[in-house]
């Protein structure tokens, strides 16, 4: 099987005034379709600039990124902005929700971009939220849900328009436990019976736990491959 | 429009600060509509289109000074005149001073020099026949309910009668109307009948305020007001005679550059407008840089974030601009309806609107500009970090 998501020696520098900080280093990386990636790594590692630059957020350096036989890394800034739209689902740590609409609203705000009318833009966001369970939470403000029903609303968002990759950057890193649990249960049910390939960013081990492998990263270099016995 | 939530959320994020922006440019749309009806009012006045074939002829020296009666058969014999009529300034006021309204004696044939001006047969000859008559313009007699048969007292600023007296009584005899609606402004006006003003004055008498020639045929107007002029020539009254247009044009500008007048004011009041929902705009965005970057996250390109902030600014000063040009429309009405003549003012119409939302529309672009630009530049993975 061909890989869905192609890294090939991957270099990303930061210019910080006269300072030269290179946080990723020609790093190699081949993640299948259907895969569910934790990527772990002390603080300044790398993750979170790896997980961007997969997810079209940002340029790299040096090397190509290729997703879906695309490469992505040569995208103008607009073909880019379409090519996520249609193509990654995201999720964040402090959820990124807008505070003003519904959680509907805000699950529907990726399909504005596209075609779809006002009542199949709806009808879609309510599946979504059904799929988190959170359809009987779809007028509420995010102000009005726990953390961890806004990463659900989030979740949803990010699948709403039916994305190959979910990209996550530690989604439950402002959760208790048992929310943690549950958005990661969620996550592990998208990856099996839907086949979202998700890549997730996290520090801590046990949310680690619910991916089907793990990557280490270390000083802007991949480390270790650590693939956990399908439960 | 499936932005149009989007933007009017993102609008009203923080409502108290919204809601005393939106006050603010209520306030300078309102202050724009009620300036600009009375620019308009005086803009009309000069440049009416009616009245290019009546010459006015008044005193060289000034308009309120007198010419003598007797040039009125030198001036009706001149070649191309049709008909000349004449009429003086009274200044009576009615039961007190704000209730300020123009009222002038008129000879006869008045009304056959102003056709637009609609009196019935009937009551024009009622007109010509009654000593004390008058006719009023619908609109003045709409305001002060007088019907036919009232008695109208006036009280005489200028003009005391023989007997040492300041009070003029009128029998209202007829009621006229213009036929173009854009000038029912001139149905608030009162005429009597220069026969009663003339003999009844304490002084004056054999005198008229200024002439008014209808010309055979508008393309000669300037050849038969220097004909009228030249009549005078060298004289003690002296004459200067234009077309009406011109002269409402030359008296309306003794009241100074009302169009720069009015200009300066909206300027200072846009300046500070702008000034001031530039930096509401600027804050708004600031506080919405992670969720711009979300947006830009999920798909929206440089340009769709630039035009929502540049349609978040448009809306907020088009919305505020409405309601306070609806409102200037009301208190426009109100004070024509209170007032009358005494404050020209235009209604608050089409081309009042026209200018207001041009106004509205590149107000909203000036205000919005920066922060959208800052909107569409920024950079993602900087924006979500909080850098």
């Amino acid at each position: 099987m061909s890989a869905l998501v192609e890294v090939r020696n991957l270099s990303k520098v930061y210019e910080r005034g006269k300072q030269r900080i290179e946080v990723l280093h020609h790093v190699q990386l081949d993640i299948e379709p259907g895969d569910f990636m934790a990527l772990m790594g002390p603080s300044g590692s790398g993750k979170t600039t790896l997980l961007n630059l997969i997810g079209g957020l940002d340029s790299p350096t040096d090397g190509s990124i290729t997703i879906g036989g695309k490469r992505i890394d040569s995208l103008a800034e607009g073909a880019l902005a379409r090519w996520r739209s249609a193509n990654v689902g995201f999720v964040f740590q402090f959820y990124n929700l807008l505070p003003m609409l519904s959680a509907r609203k805000n699950v529907e705000l990726p399909l504005l971009l596209t075609r779809l009318s006002a009542a199949q833009r709806k009808r879609n966001a309510t599946v979504a939220l059904e799929l988190v369970g959170l359809v009987d939470r779809a007028a509420h403000k995010p102000s009005e849900l726990s953390g961890g029903q806004q990463q659900r609303v989030a979740i949803a968002r990010a699948i709403v328009s039916d994305p190959t990759l979910l990209v996550c950057d530690e989604p439950t890193g402002d959760l208790d436990r048992q929310s943690a649990a549950e958005v990661l249960t969620l996550l592990q049910q998208l990856n099996r019976d839907h086949g979202k390939t998700i890549i997730m960013v996290t520090h801590d081990p046990k949310a680690a736990e619910f991916a089907k492998h793990t990557l280490h990263l270390d000083k802007g270099s991949l480390v270790e491959d650590s693939e956990r016995a399908p439960a | 429009m499936k932005y149009l939530q989007l933007v009017w959320s993102a609008m009203f994020r923080r409502k108290t600060r919204t809601i005393f922006t939106l006050l603010s440019v209520l306030a300078a749309f309102l202050l724009f509509g009620l300036l600009d009806s009375v620019r308009s009012a005086f803009a009309n006045a000069a440049g009416s289109v009616a009245g290019v074939d009546r010459l006015v002829t008044v005193s060289k020296i000034s308009f309120t000074l007198s010419l003598p009666k007797s040039l009125l058969p030198r001036i009706q014999a001149l070649p191309g005149v049709a008909t000349v009529t004449y009429a003086n300034w009274f200044g009576g006021i009615y039961q007190d001073p704000k209730n300020f309204f123009a009222n002038e004696a008129v000879a006869d044939n008045f009304f056959d020099v102003f056709p637009e001006w609609q009196l019935s047969a009937a009551e024009r000859t009622r007109f010509h026949e009654t000593r004390t008559g008058a006719v009023v313009g619908a609109s003045l007699a709409k305001k002060f309910n007088w019907k036919l048969g009232d008695k109208i007292p006036l009280q005489a600023t200028i003009f005391p009668q023989k007997s040492g007296a300041n009070d003029w009584t009128f029998d209202l005899v007829g009621i006229f109307r213009v036929s173009n609606p854009k000038q029912q402004s001139q149905e608030s006006v009162l005429f009597f009948n220069w026969d009663y003003f003339d003999e009844a004055r304490a002084f004056g008498n054999g005198n008229v305020g200024w002439y008014l020639t209808r010309v055979a045929d508008r393309n000669q107007a300037q050849q038969v007001a220097q004909a009228i002029d030249a009549l005078s020539t060298n004289s003690d009254h002296e004459t200067k005679t234009q077309t009406e247009q011109a002269f409402n044009a030359e008296f309306v500008s003794q009241y100074g550059d009302i169009g720069l007048i009015v200009g300066a004011i909206m300027g200072a009041v846009f300046f500070t407008l702008i000034l001031l929902t530039g930096n509401t705009m600027a804050q708004a965005v600031r506080e919405r840089i992670p969720e711009l970057a979300v947006l830009k996250t999920i798909g929206f390109s440089n340009q769709s974030v630039l035009g929502l902030v540049l349609a978040e600014s448009v809306l907020l000063i088009v919305l505020g601009g409405a309601i306070g040009l609806l409102l200037a429309g009301v208190v426009v009405d109100a004070v024509r309806a209170a007032v009358g003549e005494a404050v020209p003012m235009a209604r608050v119409g089409a081309s009042i609107w026209l200018r207001g939302l041009g106004l509205m529309v590149l107000i909203g672009l000036i205000v919005g500009a920066l922060p959208a630009r800052r909107g569409m530049r920024l950079r993602i993975v900087d924006a979500l970090a909080g850098r």
